[in-house]
């Protein structure tokens, strides 16, 4: 729709469909990511980012050039990366001796940063260093949030939310059950640490239809600490999660269920046309001939003028 | 009684070779379970999270993703491509987009006008048979200009137009006119939707030589384009003030006369048919005075 209210026609036809394909949609697919570095780069966040890249994988990007730009003071280098790639969340790693390898989580909404937390890692260990098997590319994890804090805590509440969207993949409506197989546990606790696992699902027989799990580390595995935040303010936030009118389900008026779950329903009557209302015949109201005959007389009476002035109408 | 010991003791050592898959829970677990998330508000342990961190966070996210997939589990299962599958319900946490909502396309003024019109599009045929070349011609695109060209190998000069001109010319001037105006009108529609200003546009250079009318507008409207929309400008002696159809609106500082708003089709159809009642029932209106004289003067010549 911008496409053509664009003021510059895109002159190809590749060219408008690669236009039309950024347009906002209804329903959005999966988020993109963009993992860059910033200001000096430490090897932890450099391997700690590629490890999320890898979670990540085919909805991502990994920028692994070095940006001079410090995303807290101006982030509009990462909006315009995030405009070329058409992505909607990113991540920064950055590294110094004020805030030793300092991670950035955010997203965007319309090509604007909507809200970006910062992470210290303090304790990594990579997914390499863990030796076993791994997930499958591109599977839905399950999502684990462990510790009162996450609602207590403001930011932690954004946090929370934002690693639902970082990591919950994609809307999905079936799911294959032996797909299952991939945790990813987040424990806050109130001074402000984070948590960080990632586990393989075992499941086993446990004698039922339901099986046991049991679970493997296959990393990674970070300790995070919170550090400054810059959250959307509410307005933004409450338009970013705006549903489309095509996805809220249709109400259906005047259908109710009581106590007992017996549908009621209101039905509306039109206005009641009483003169065409048949009521009760009686002899005593039939008409008289000479009523009858007065009548007939008087219709005929008016056909005629009518006939009359059509006539002088005419001359 | 043997019997039922037995049974009960096979059962019991049958159910001691599993791991069980209940999990006691002080508070409640929130789920979300069309996301596949699980929200624990349970106290954490401190001591043991910091002394046995890992084996304890690994602990605690067993229990929670065995409460998580017990009600997975729970869910009614579809044979889909020889895959056991799960129907998810849809995920409760909002999420913010990564665009806003698409708006729907403004209008255009000929849309907004055929709306109020009730005109519908017509569909067209993309072929069309030309009677001259014996061929279906497309209406537009590939191989129209083509035909174009083999039907117009020779343009006749009308006879009201001056006979050296040529008549390719005319009309390739005339078609890339229209294509700049349809491309202005576009522009004018953007404008329009995205609430710019736009300047007004001052005389249209129709030909060379400019009519009377359009100079005399011209002075006019330049008169009145200074500061002081023209106030303190002199005038000649016989100078007249530019009048007609859209002067008004070109002089800068102007009021600008309001346009009716496009009537409904009712409205208008019976607007219409009130003119039409009125010529209809028209008659003609009889001076008697005036008649009773006349007759009296027609008997008094005979």
């Amino acid at each position: 729709m911008a496409v053509i209210q664009r003021i510059k026609k895109p002159t190809t036809r590749k060219g408008k469909k690669a236009l039309l394909a950024k347009e906002p949609k209804p329903i959005e697919g999966p988020k993109q990511c963009l993992f860059m570095q910033g200001r000096n780069p430490s090897e932890r966040t450099r391997k700690l980012l590629k490890d999320i890249y890898n979670l990540k994988k085919p909805d991502a990007a990994y920028l692994s050039r070095k940006n001079d730009f410090v995303p807290f003071e101006d982030a509009s280098l990462i909006e315009k990366l995030c405009n070329k790639k058409d992505a909607a969340i990113f991540g920064v790693g950055s590294h110094s001796k004020k805030r030793p390898h300092n991670i950035i989580f955010g997203r965007t909404f319309n090509y604007g940063i909507l809200d970006m937390i910062e992470l210290g890692a303090d304790k990594y260990k990579a997914m390499s260093e863990f030796q076993n098997v791994k997930v499958l590319a591109g599977i839905k994890p399950c999502l684990l949030f462990n510790g009162p804090a996450w609602d207590l805590n403001q930011d932690l509440k954004r946090l929370k939310c934002l690693f639902t969207d970082y990591f919950h993949r994609e809307k999905v409506e079936t799911i294959r059950l032996q797909g299952l197989e991939h945790v990813l546990s987040f424990t806050a606790t109130d001074s402000g640490e984070i948590y960080f696992r990632s586990y393989r699902i075992l499941l086993k027989k446990s004698g039922q239809r339901t099986p046991r799990i049991e679970l493997e580390e296959i990393g990674p595995s970070i300790d995070f600490k919170l550090r400054r935040t810059k959250l959307a303010s509410d307005d933004l936030y409450k338009e970013a999660c705006k549903i489309p009118r095509e996805l809220k389900p249709i109400k259906k008026k005047n259908i109710s269920r009581d106590a007992f779950g017996s549908k009621m329903g209101r039905i509306h009557m039109g206005k009641q046309d009483i003169n065409r209302l048949q009521t009760r015949k009686m002899k005593g109201l039939k008409k008289t001939p000479e009523e009858r005959k007065q009548m007939l007389m008087n219709k005929k009476k008016a056909k005629k003028a009518a006939k009359a002035a059509q006539i002088n109408d005419v001359a | 009684m043997e019997i039922v010991n037995e049974i009960l003791d096979r059962e019991q050592k049958k159910a001691e070779k599993y791991k069980p898959i209940i999990v006691d829970k002080h508070l409640e677990v929130e789920f979300d379970i069309g996301t596949l998330l699980a929200y624990d508000s349970n106290d954490l342990d401190t001591k043991l999270l910091n002394s046995n961190t890992d084996e304890y966070l690994q602990s605690l996210a067993r229990d929670n993703t065995q409460l998580l997939l017990n009600k997975v589990w729970e869910l009614p299962t579809e044979r889909i491509e020889e895959a056991i599958v799960v129907r998810l319900p849809p995920p409760t946490t909002v999420l913010p987009r990564a665009k806003p909502v698409p708006k729907p396309r403004p209008l255009t003024k000929w849309e907004e006008f055929a709306k109020a019109k009730g005109i519908n599009k017509k569909k067209k045929d993309k072929l069309q048979w030309d009677e001259q070349l014996q061929k279906w011609v497309p209406l537009f695109g590939f191989k129209k200009a083509a035909a174009e060209k083999e039907k117009n190998w020779l343009i006749e000069v009308p006879q009201n137009v001056d006979p050296m001109t040529d008549m390719y010319e005319k009309k390739a001037s005339e078609k890339s006119e229209k294509v700049a105006k349809n491309e202005l009108q576009r522009l004018k529609n953007i404008a329009r939707a995205r609430k710019v200003k736009i300047p007004r546009v001052g005389l249209p250079v129709t030909s060379d030589k400019a009519s009377a009318n359009q100079l005399a507008t011209a002075a006019t409207v330049a008169k009145a384009s200074t500061a002081s929309l023209g106030k303190f400008q002199d005038k000649l002696p016989k100078e007249k003030e530019a009048r007609g159809k859209g002067v008004h609106e070109l002089i800068p500082g102007k009021e600008r006369k309001r346009k009716a708003p496009i009537p409904t089709p009712q409205a208008e159809k019976e607007h219409n048919l009130n003119v039409l009642d009125n010529i209809l029932n028209k008659r003609p209106k009889i001076d008697m005075d005036k008649a009773v004289a006349r007759h009296i003067n027609t008997e008094q010549i005979q």
